[in-house]
């Protein structure tokens, strides 16, 4: 996976909250076969709406989304962070986030960051005209402002995203000992 | 040398112990994953993903590829042997990648036309793929299943598959353990779909969340394997990730000359190692839940969630009784969507559809039990579809050379080829908007059997007697009349 170090660039100034797997990537699109090309059904049911924040040319290939509280609840679909990542999506901004998305938004390189709704709502403000900058390194958001909003990651899931690891990297790192497991256990349980 | 463990363990640990092949400090543990099914639905992404990253499978040999969940349950070839067309188009393009994904990465697949084609959870146990004390997965929330024959199984989601496709384990965390104690003889004309329906009835939807669960006590003891597939399969319906069985003489007696079941001396050696797998003697459960089977009715599911069981001598309850707030309303949403009102007689509901089917209830024994409810009989005339869908192909023909099948189109169900059909709307065999099926799956969800359908979870003989009789009924009726006038 790309290491992502920072994310720099517009962000969609949305906010909406609650917004579940299904508006993300609505249930049609699960048939494919593909993790690329889902970008097309993101978001589907809020772009059929005129003058919709996604088909805004101002925020077009925006690498941030900036959202309310409890992004990325309902079902467990990983469809939702691909659709995500396909669309250019590399870090999300909300208040909170369902744990299932926030694991899968991780296994494919895309940061959720959470920050308070004060911070979220300033953000949103900026965003409307400025660029933002998420950095992995220092934990923080800031704007053209001088703002600067402190976030935390989980230390494993932020090496990972800043060295571009993802899991099958890491345990493929593994290899000696899960070959040594391998070889005990073809000794021991040999109908395996 | 190094010390003798003592402490009691439950199998739960053992087999998770078996299979650790490092612990990180934070109690995370790499485990290795024994055996691996996969199918059309939720692997393309994860073929694609090792493609991308020029990555191999690194244990072909431990994965086995099986459709089920899209494929159509009409005839797959024709007069001449020749494969028939799909038609639609993505069911299609997901069968074709799993047909094309499997033999570039190495592993074997049991192909749509093949003999022993079948529902996965099916396939596994059913070819001796599933072992006692493995760790076994599959990209599918139902694959506890295998937990019947003392194999640690549980879903994984389409990373995890690709995960496990790459490197043969995967980074877990130890869950709780719950065991599910159900003692005494089971009363006349119920059998192990009712068990698990009271189990999830009593602990609820998310009662085992957290939690592997072990079942135990004589009733689960007494249960052939086919009857504790059914129960372990629907561990996740009362939210336990996996669902265990202790391997015992019916496991290994189940298993013993299945094509890929160890042969010769290997099964000496397998069946003495698997001999120790048990709990032991004082081995403590995080929380431990006890049935008297001798309670437990014919059942049925009310509602839009598996936990709304009653018996089939009771009523639909009023969303007024339940103490819980946030159950009231959902049971007065769930009364909606089902087009019931409280207080009504469950056995005065008429069905539209019959189901007997899934990975919970399509093996040999549920199609014996469903054919001896249908016997002379005919469907009624109410009933606009009644399917009857074996779980594989060896056990349709196992089926028909016991004349089952012969049974059922005589009383006017559908005989169909394996697949997982009706269970879940993906492919052709769905439920239409407003209609009330009696089915034999396992997930009452809002619109699980298609937009709008109605569906009540029963056990086989449960479902025949409602395709017999236009309604809801207690099968135990039918078989008093069948004893009577023989
Ligand atoms: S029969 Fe139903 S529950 Fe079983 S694997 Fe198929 S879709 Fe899933």
């Amino acid at each position: 996976m790309e290491p992502v170090r920072a994310v720099e660039g517009r962000a969609y100034p949305w906010g909406a909250k609650n917004v579940d797997t299904d508006v993300i990537i609505p249930a049609h699109w699960l048939k494919t076969i593909t993790r690329a090309g889902l970008g097309r059904g993101a978001f589907e049911t809020v772009r059929a709406e005129p003058g919709n924040i996604f088909d805004d040319p101002a925020y077009a290939g925006a690498p941030i989304l900036i959202a309310g509280d409890n992004f990325g609840c309902g079902s467990s679909r990983e469809h939702a962070a691909w659709a995500l990542a396909d669309m250019g999506v590399r870090a999300v901004i909300a208040p909170s986030f369902s744990d299932i998305f926030s694991g899968n938004a991780f296994k494919n390189g895309i940061v959720t960051v959470v920050l308070s709704q004060e911070a979220v709502d300033r953000l949103i403000v900026v965003a409307r005209d400025h660029p933002i900058a998420v950095d992995l390194e220092t934990q923080t958001v800031t704007t053209p402002f001088q703002d600067r909003f402190a976030f935390t990651l989980d230390p494993f899931r932020r090496d990972c995203l800043m060295q571009g690891l993802d899991e099958v990297g890491l345990t493929l790192a593994r290899d000696a000992a899960i070959s040594d497991y391998e070889t005990r256990v073809a000794a021991e349980r040999p109908w395996l | 040398m190094r010390a003798i463990v003592t402490e009691p363990r439950t199998l739960y640990q053992k087999i998770w112990d078996a299979h650790v092949v490092e612990r990180r400090d934070d109690g995370t543990c790499l485990l290795y994953i024994d055996r691996h099914l996969v199918h059309e639905v939720t692997s393309p992404q994860a073929f694609e993903g090792l493609r991308v990253a020029g990555r191999r499978v690194r244990r072909p040999d431990l994965t086995l590829a099986v459709p089920d969940h899209n494929l159509p349950t009409t005839p797959r070839v024709d007069a001449a042997g020749r494969r028939l067309p799909i038609a639609d188009a993505e069911s299609a393009q997901q069968l074709a990648a799993l047909e094309a994904n499997a033999p570039e990465f190495g592993i074997r697949l049991i192909d749509a036309t093949a003999p022993e084609q079948g529902i996965v959870h099916v396939v596994g146990p059913e070819q001796g793929f599933t072992l006692p004390g493995t760790t076994l997965v599959c990209g599918d929330s139902h694959t506890a299943a295998h937990g019947a024959l003392g194999a640690l199984a549980f879903g994984i989601g389409t990373s995890e598959v690709e995960h496990v496709l790459a490197t043969q384990t995967l980074l877990l965390k130890q869950s709780k353990s719950m065991e599910i104690r159900v003692d005494g003889a089971l009363g006349f004309g119920v059998d192990a779909k009712d068990v698990i329906l009271a189990i999830i009835g009593r602990i609820g939807a998310s009662g085992g969340t957290g939690y592997v669960v072990e079942y135990t006590g004589s009733t689960i003891r007494g249960l052939s394997v086919e009857g504790r597939l059914t129960v372990a399969n629907m561990a996740i319906e009362h939210g336990a990730r996996s669902g265990l069985i202790a391997p015992d003489e019916t496991t290994f007696a189940y298993l013993k000359g299945r094509p890929m079941a160890p042969a010769g001396e290997a099964w000496g050696r397998a069946v003495a190692w698997w001999r120790t797998l048990p709990s032991d003697p004082g081995a403590r459960y995080d929380r431990t839940v006890t049935l008297d089977a001798g309670q437990i009715a014919p059942s049925l599911t009310w509602g839009t969630s598996p936990e709304d069981v009653v018996p089939i001598t009771g009523a639909v309850p009023d969303p007024d009784s339940f103490a819980d707030a946030s159950k009231r309303a959902a049971a007065r949403k769930s009364l909606d969507y089902m087009g019931l009102a409280p207080g009504m007689r469950m056995q005065d509901v008429g069905v539209d559809n019959i189901f007997i089917g899934s990975c919970t209830n399509s093996r040999i024994e549920d199609l014996r039990a469903a054919a001896a409810v249908a016997k002379g009989r005919r469907v009624a005339s109410g009933v606009r579809q009644a399917l009857v869908v074996p779980g594989s192909g060896l056990v349709k023909r196992q089926a028909e050379a016991e004349g089952l099948d012969r049974i059922f189109i005589e009383a006017g169900f559908e005989w169909r080829e394996p697949g997982c059909s009706m269970c879940l709307a993906m492919n052709p065999d769905k439920v239409p908007p407003g209609e009330r099926c009696a089915s034999t799956s396992n997930r009452n969800f809002v619109g699980r059997q298609g937009p709008g359908a109605r569906t009540h979870l029963v056990s086989p003989a449960m479902a025949a007697a409602a395709a017999v009789t236009g309604r809801l009924t207690d099968v135990r009726e039918l078989m008093h009349q069948q004893t009577g006038s023989l």
